[in-house]
């Protein structure tokens, strides 16, 4: 396996009386773009700050291409904050320049703009851009010094589906370009399709990391199957779970699963029938839902 | 140098776009000293003013002189006292009948000779002595005061009040995670923020001169490098504030506890001239004192920078003290 381009050894944080990160260990190669999943108070945030060299480990190391982190290691990478503010009384266009002149090599404005559809409103005043204009911007933002690694941390949180979709075409543009990326996200469905490797992270550490299909190939067999608890108060004449008021089994293939329910006699209302994704992995290994 | 400048663009074009900050730190003062010289120096009256001093001991020509009608009077018990008012214009003259008939006049007021006139066609044939001193009004004196409460208020909240702002909102966080260093950062800001202190404190006496005649005795070089000291203190003085809070209202609290103080005891109202010595005292450590003693000395009394250098030194130490402390304490985010 090639020597990964960013990799976090035994990494802890600890705040006063918490243990925000707790000896994490992950390794992100380059090309990839690789999701760091965890519900709310996971550590990620934490974690990715680490990685982005702006907070300081209180234990263990982050390397980037197998060295400790160098002074220059901002000029090589590029960050999309969570919650960031941008200078006020400054348009789109003037944003960017402030921040190209902060590197000392820069992409110029024209090719930002179209590598994030900035053209409609590159003049306009940062403070009346919509929420996914606002978004692109600042993934322009993180692009301006043509990072090698991109970190993205919850980029299309508060968007609406349409801008949502859009961003992740941006993304898979910038995947396309060969850059490597970070990206933490509540949205499965946004880890499924942008990420080639994930990671699902609680209480500081990891739990699993793999490709999103090996994971669920892994942890399930076949395809989920639930029922409402309501229509079934004495539950299932066989193994199963309930959670979030739902009776829950798995079964190698949807034939085998409503066999077995016919053959219990078991009313099939509200039934429903689908493959394992990461939320249902999550629920599995950490037996909360992603976006509690 | 790049990032530098990168840095103090953005920073100025945000103060010009911001109307509402530019407006009270353009209008603001002009409106103030307007105020006061329309509060304090109103239409002249026609009418002289004359210290006496024993005028019960009038010899006939004095009573001749004392019954010249559109004099005003005015019966002093202390001579010192009558003649600092003579030197400030504030008497045209002042006569004495006792023990020996005399009178003053001060050299440099024209009301003197029109007086001196009329007392020596009354048949008064006393002695001369002359006073010197220049016309002092309060809107003249207390220009100087408004001007530099003016810049500290424009220093202080102008660096400490963003730059915590920034810090809250997130700019920082952002701008620590590229390769700015937190020297560049803050000298943009410094920079930034004195070239417009120095533009807005030009335009300001500019229009003050239009509004009112004041005096400027001094050079007007000299009184731009006592603003540009002062700022420069007072701006250091909002960065150490700044250095590590993220809340407006911490800041505030602060930056209101070091300007109210300067506001009453740097005399930009008022005098301390009698005031309790411990008060004089703790005025020293203000550096908006130095920064008005200074620019008053010019305006006031054409003072050269060799004059002022105590308070150049006092102010430069100031900087110094806050920036080292500043700098040591700064933060880019909260952590």
């Amino acid at each position: 396996m090639p020597e990964p381009l960013l990799q976090a050894v035994n990494l802890s944080k600890r705040y006063r009386d918490l243990v925000a990160v707790d000896g994490l260990d992950l390794a992100v190669r380059a090309g990839e773009c690789y999701g760091l999943l965890g519900p709310n108070g996971a550590g990620k945030t934490t974690t990715v700050e680490m990685l982005e060299g702006i907070s300081t480990p209180s234990g263990g190391e982050v390397r980037f291409r197998g060295e400790p982190l160098r002074r220059d290691y901002a000029q090589v990478i590029g960050i999309q904050f969570q919650h960031t503010a941008l200078q006020e009384y400054l348009t789109a266009r003037e944003t960017l320049r402030l921040f190209q002149g902060l590197y000392p090599r820069a992409l110029p404005v024209d090719r930002l703009s179209e590598l994030c559809a900035l053209g409609s409103f590159l003049d306009r005043d940062t403070r009346k851009l919509s929420g996914g204009q606002r978004q692109r911007l600042l993934l322009a933002i993180a692009l301006v010094n043509d990072p090698v690694l991109l970190f993205l941390d919850e980029p299309t949180t508060g968007l609406d589906p349409q801008a949502r979709h859009a961003f992740w075409r941006l993304v898979e543009g910038i995947k396309a370009a060969g850059k490597t990326v970070l990206l933490t996200t509540h949205y499965m469905e946004e880890a499924e399709r942008l990420c080639d490797r994930v990671a699902i992270m609680d209480h500081g550490r990891i739990l699993v990391e793999d490709t999103p299909a090996r994971l669920l190939r892994q942890h399930f067999d076949g395809v989920l199957v639930r029922l409402p608890e309501s229509a079934l108060p004495a539950g299932l004449p066989f193994a199963h779970e309930r959670r979030h008021g739902q009776l829950e089994f798995q079964a190698s293939e949807p034939e085998a699963a409503l066999r077995r329910l016919l053959d219990h006699g078991v009313p099939l209302d509200g039934l429903y029938i689908h493959h394992p994704t990461l939320e249902d992995l999550f629920l599995k290994l950490t037996g909360h839902a992603l976006r509690s | 140098m790049e990032r530098f400048l990168a840095v103090l663009h953005a920073r100025n074009l945000e103060f010009f776009r911001d109307r509402s900050a530019l407006v009270w730190n353009l209008v603001f003062p002009v409106l103030l000293v307007a105020g006061f010289a329309f509060a304090f120096s109103g239409p002249e009256r026609a009418l002289y003013k004359v210290g006496t001093l024993q005028a019960a001991a009038a010899d006939p020509a004095g009573r001749a002189f004392l019954a010249t009608r559109h004099l005003d009077f005015v019966a002093y018990a202390e001579r010192e006292r009558a003649l600092e008012q003579l030197r400030r214009h504030q008497l045209a003259l002042l006569v004495e009948f006792a023990p020996t008939p005399r009178y003053w006049v001060n050299a440099d007021a024209p009301a003197g000779y029109v007086v001196e006139r009329l007392l020596r066609a009354a048949g008064a044939d006393y002695p001369k002595e002359t006073v010197q001193g220049r016309a002092i009004r309060y809107v003249d004196w207390v220009l100087p005061g408004v001007l530099g409460m003016n810049l500290m208020f424009s220093s202080l909240f102008g660096v400490g009040y963003t730059i915590v702002r920034y810090r809250k909102n997130g700019v920082l966080k952002r701008l620590k995670a590229t390769p700015l260093s937190a020297f560049e950062f803050l000298a943009a800001q410094v920079v930034s923020r004195l070239a417009i202190l120095l533009a807005v404190s030009s335009f300001l006496l500019t229009s003050c001169s239009l509004l009112i005649d004041f005096p400027m005795h001094g050079s007007y070089l000299d009184l731009l490098l006592i603003a540009f000291v002062g700022c420069f203190c007072l701006i250091s003085l909002g960065l150490l504030v700044a250095s590590r809070t993220a809340s407006e209202e911490w800041a505030g609290g602060v930056l209101n506890f070091c300007s109210w103080p300067m506001l009453f005891l740097s005399g930009v109202w008022f005098s301390l001239e009698g005031s309790p010595q411990l008060m004089q005292w703790a005025a020293q450590l203000l550096p908006l004192t130095h920064l008005i003693d200074a620019a008053r000395s010019i305006m006031l009394d054409g003072a050269t920078l060799l004059e002022v250098a105590p308070q150049l030194a006092a102010l430069t130490g100031m900087s110094l003290l806050f920036l080292a402390a500043g700098a040591r304490l700064f933060r880019w985010d909260i952590d």
